[in-house]
C-alpha cells in the first residue's frame, strides 16, 4: 500500500513505545541508524545545555526541543544535501543535521544577528519568528526550484497552532495549484503555547486538511524516529518524481510532544497537568531508538558511552565559541539593511560613531 | 536616437515588463488576472501570450501567498514582478512586506537579497469603490529595508520599472493610476533605466520650492503657472523616490528659495511631508523664510467618490498653499 493511501488518523508507525518493531523498517545501514541517534542525542543534550544558559543569564529566551527529536532529525536525515530548510524557530535538531553549526543557534539566542546567517553550503532559512508566515517562503522557492528545473524540495516546518494561520491556508492552496515541491512538515506538538490542539481546530486530524488543497496528507508517529525517516523519503521522493495521479506537495502531521516550555518564558505548569507529560515522555524518541538499535545488535553501552561523550563535547565547544564571540560592531546595525549602504544610513552610522568616540560605549551599555 | 513610442504610463509599465521579460529569464511576473486578462488596468496585456504561464502567473486571490512567495523566490535568485490589483488591499500582504520582504536581507546578514518588485495601482480620483482610492505610500517609506519608487511620467515610469526590477533590494513600485492615461510621452523601445533615488525638476523657479511626486504632480504644474502669472515662481520638484529621499535636491532646492510646499495627497499627520519638513528644519534652518506648507489630504478615511474632490488637493489648494508660502512676511 502507499504510504499516502491511509487514512489521516491512522499514523505510520515502525517502533513502538519500546522500540519493537510494528512497521516497516527503512531500509538504513548501520551508519544511518547510530547517526539518528547520535544526533537526537546532540539536540537533547543541546536543549538542555540551553535552557540552563538561559536560567544563568548567559542567553536570553530561548525556545526548547525536547520530545520532538524524533521528528526533526528523523526528518532532516531523509534530505538530499540540496533540498532546504525552512525552519520556524524550534527546528535546531533538523538544522544542525543539515550542516547548521550549533553555536549558530546559540548565537542567535544571544541576540547576535550572525546566528541566523547559515554557512552558504548550508540550505537553511533564517530563523522565521511570526507564526506560519514562512510558509509562503517555502513555497516560492519550491516554486523557483521547479521553473529552473531543478531537483530541490523544500521543506517547511511549522507547529500546529501555525495551521490556523490565513499564511498557512494560503501558502498550501498555492502549493497545490502550482504543484511545487514542498514538503509541508507539521510538527503538532499538542500546545500552542497554552492552547491545546482541540481548541485550534474541529478538524479531526491536521494531515486531512490537505484533502482541500489537493495534496496528500499524512500522520505519522512524530517520536518515532524512523516512521517519521519513512514518510519523509517518500515524500522526498513524490516532490521529485511525482507519479501522474499525485501532485507533488505533502502535508506530513507528526504527532509528538513538546516535555518543556514553550520558550523559557513560559510556565506550563499553568495550563497542563503533570500526568499528561508524563504519558507522552513513555513515548520519548531516543530511549525507543535505542531499544531498538541494542536488540538489534548495533549500539551497546560502549558505543553509547562514546556517543554520549562526543555529544558532549560539541555542544560545550559550541557554548564556548558562541560565549567568545565579541559583541557584533554597532556598523553591524547599518550594514545589511540595503545592498549599498544609503547615504542618511551611512550619516545615522556617522552620528552614532561620533557619539561613541565621544562619550565611550559606557554611555550606550551603562557598564 | 532610437526608435520611440508614443506612450500612456499604464502603456509603459507593460513596456517596461516586457522589456525586463525579455531581457532576463528569471523575471517572473505574477498576480491577479496579470496573465489572460491582462492585467485590470491592461498593465500586462499581451505578456501572458508571448511568455506563457510559467513567467506571466494567474494567480490565486491571496495577497499574502502572492508577496510571501516572491519572497522565496527571490531568495533564491529570482526576479519576481508580484502585483497587488489596488494598493487598498495590499493589507493581507502587509505583514509578508514588513516583516519579511524588508528585513530578509538583514535578518539573513546579506546572505539572501530580495530582488523583487511589487507593482500596485495607488491613489485616487477615478471614482472607484471604497479601498481603491488610498495613498498609503508612507507605510512603506517608513520601513527599513524597502525603497519605494512612484512615477509621474511615462518615461520614467518605464526607467523606473526596469531599475527597480535590476535592483538588488526590494521595491515597493506604487503607480498613480489617476493619470494611467492622462497623456502620451515619447518613450524610448529600447530598454533604459532612470536611477531610483533621484529626484527631478519639473519646472525652474526662485521664489518657492514645492516638493510632490504620483498623480499630485499635474495639479501642482498648473498652480504653479497660475502662481507664475501672479509674479510667483515656483521650483516643482518631482521626488520620483520617496525612500531613499533625494534628500540633496531637496535642501538644494530648499537653500535657493528659503520657502517651500510639500503636496501629496496621502493624509498629512506623519505622512512625506512631515518627513521632509523635518530634513529642511535639520539641515536649512537659516535659510527658511516661511513656515513649509504642507498640502495633502485631510486626516480623513479616504471618502466615496462624491466627495473624494474635496478630499485631494486640486490646483486651487495647491495653489493658495504655495501662496501661503510665498507672501508669508515674518
Amino acid at each position: 500500500m502507499n504510504v499516502f493511501d491511509r487514512a489521516y488518523d491512522d499514523p505510520v508507525r515502525v517502533l513502538d513505545e519500546d522500540g519493537t518493531v510494528v512497521g516497516d523498517v527503512p531500509d538504513l545501514d548501520e551508519d544511518a541508524l547510530v547517526g539518528i541517534y547520535r544526533d537526537m542525542r546532540l539536540a537533547r543534550h543541546f536543549d538542555g545545555r540551553a535552557v540552563s544558559l538561559q536560567r544563568q543569564g548567559r542567553m536570553g529566551t530561548y525556545p526548547p526541543l525536547s520530545g520532538q527529536e524524533g521528528a526533526q532529525i528523523g526528518s532532516a536525515t531523509a534530505l538530499a544535501e540540496d533540498d532546504w530548510i525552512v525552519p520556524s524557530y524550534r527546528e535546531h535538531g533538523a538544522a544542525f543535521v543539515h550542516g547548521l553549526p550549533p553555536e549558530k543557534t546559540l548565537l542567535y539566542w544571544m541576540g547576535h544577528g550572525d546566528g541566523a546567517r547559515a554557512p552558504d553550503d548550508v540550505n537553511v532559512f533564517p530563523i522565521a519568528v511570526p507564526i506560519a508566515s514562512h510558509v509562503p517562503h517555502a513555497v516560492g522557492g519550491a516554486w523557483a526550484s521547479k521553473l529552473r528545473g531543478e531537483d530541490d524540495v523544500f521543506v517547511c516546518y511549522f507547529g500546529d497552532g501555525a495551521t490556523s494561520e490565513g499564511d498557512f491556508h494560503e501558502a498550501c492552496n498555492f502549493a497545490g495549484v502550482f504543484d511545487t515541491p514542498t514538503l509541508l512538515f507539521c510538527n503538532n506538538n499538542q500546545w500552542a503555547i497554552s492552547v491545546p490542539r482541540e481548541r485550534q481546530t474541529r478538524s479531526a486530524t491536521l494531515a486531512g486538511k490537505a484533502e482541500a488543497y489537493g495534496f496528500d496528507g499524512v500522520q505519522v508517529d512524530g517520536m518515532d524516529p524512523l516512521a517519521v525517516y519513512a514518510v519523509t523519503a517518500a515524500a522526498l521522493e513524490k516532490a521529485r518524481n511525482p507519479p501522474e495521479s499525485r501532485l507533488r506537495p505533502t502535508l506530513i502531521e507528526a504527532v509528538q510532544y513538546r516535555f518543556g516550555a514553550h520558550t523559557t518564558a513560559d510556565d506550563p505548569t499553568v495550563y497542563r497537568d503533570d500526568d499528561e507529560v508524563e504519558r507522552w515522555r513513555r513515548k520519548d524518541p531516543i530511549p525507543r531508538l535505542e531499544r531498538y538499535l541494542r536488540a538489534e545488535g548495533i549500539l551497546d553501552d560502549d558505543r553509547v558511552d562514546a556517543i554520549e561523550a562526543e555529544v558532549e563535547t560539541r555542544v560545550a565547544d559550541a557554548i564556548e565559541a558562541a560565549e567568545s564571540a565579541p559583541r557584533p560592531e554597532p556598523r553591524a546595525l547599518f550594514e545589511h539593511a540595503y545592498a549599498e549602504l544609503p547615504t542618511e544610513l551611512e550619516a545615522q552610522h556617522a552620528e552614532l560613531t561620533a557619539l561613541r568616540e565621544e562619550r565611550g560605549d559606557a554611555a550606550f551599555l551603562g557598564e | 536616437m532610437s526608435d520611440t513610442q508614443n506612450l500612456t504610463l499604464v502603456q509603459a509599465v507593460r513596456d517596461g515588463l516586457h522589456t525586463e521579460l525579455r531581457a532576463d529569464d528569471d523575471v517572473v511576473v505574477m498576480g491577479q488576472d496579470v496573465g489572460k486578462n491582462g492585467g485590470v488596468f491592461r498593465a500586462t496585456e499581451g505578456l501572458h501570450e508571448e511568455f506563457g504561464g510559467d513567467r506571466v502567473v494567474d494567480t490565486p486571490l491571496a495577497e499574502s501567498a502572492i508577496v510571501g512567495c516572491a519572497v522565496g523566490m527571490a531568495a533564491m535568485g529570482m526576479r519576481p514582478v508580484p502585483e497587488i490589483q489596488f494598493s487598498g488591499f495590499m493589507y493581507p500582504g502587509y505583514d509578508q512586506i514588513v516583516s519579511h520582504m524588508a528585513r530578509f536581507r538583514a535578518r539573513s546578514r546579506g546572505r539572501f537579497t530580495l530582488p523583487m518588485t511589487l507593482r500596485a495601482p495607488y491613489g485616487g480620483g477615478i471614482r472607484a469603490p471604497e479601498h481603491h482610492s488610498e495613498s498609503k505610500e508612507a507605510f512603506y517609506a517608513h520601513e527599513a529595508g524597502l525603497k519605494v519608487v512612484i512615477p509621474s511620467t511615462p518615461y520614467d515610469t518605464k526607467g523606473l520599472l526596469a531599475a527597480s526590477i535590476r535592483d538588488p533590494d526590494p521595491v515597493i513600485f506604487l503607480e498613480p493610476k489617476l493619470i494611467y492615461r492622462a497623456f502620451r510621452e515619447e518613450v524610448p523601445e529600447e530598454p533604459y533605466t532612470v536611477p531610483i533615488g533621484e529626484a527631478t525638476t519639473r519646472r525652474a523657479g526662485d521664489d518657492v520650492a514645492v516638493f510632490t511626486y504620483g498623480a499630485m504632480t499635474r495639479p501642482t504644474l498648473e498652480a504653479a503657472e497660475a502662481l507664475a502669472e501672479d509674479g510667483i515662481e515656483c521650483e516643482v520638484l518631482d521626488l520620483r523616490t520617496i525612500s531613499p529621499l533625494d534628500r540633496e535636491a531637496i535642501v538644494d532646492a530648499f537653500e535657493r528659495t528659503g520657502r517651500a510646499a510639500v503636496v501629496h495627497e496621502a493624509p498629512r499627520t506623519a505622512g512625506l511631508a512631515a518627513e521632509i519638513t523635518a530634513i529642511l528644519q535639520e539641515e536649512a534652518l537659516l535659510y527658511q523664510e516661511a513656515p513649509i506648507e504642507r498640502i495633502t489630504g485631510f486626516d480623513v478615511p479616504y471618502p466615496l467618490y462624491a466627495l473624494e474632490d474635496y478630499y485631494l488637493p486640486s490646483a486651487t489648494r495647491i495653489e493658495e498653499g504655495i501662496r501661503e508660502a510665498a507672501e508669508f512676511e515674518p
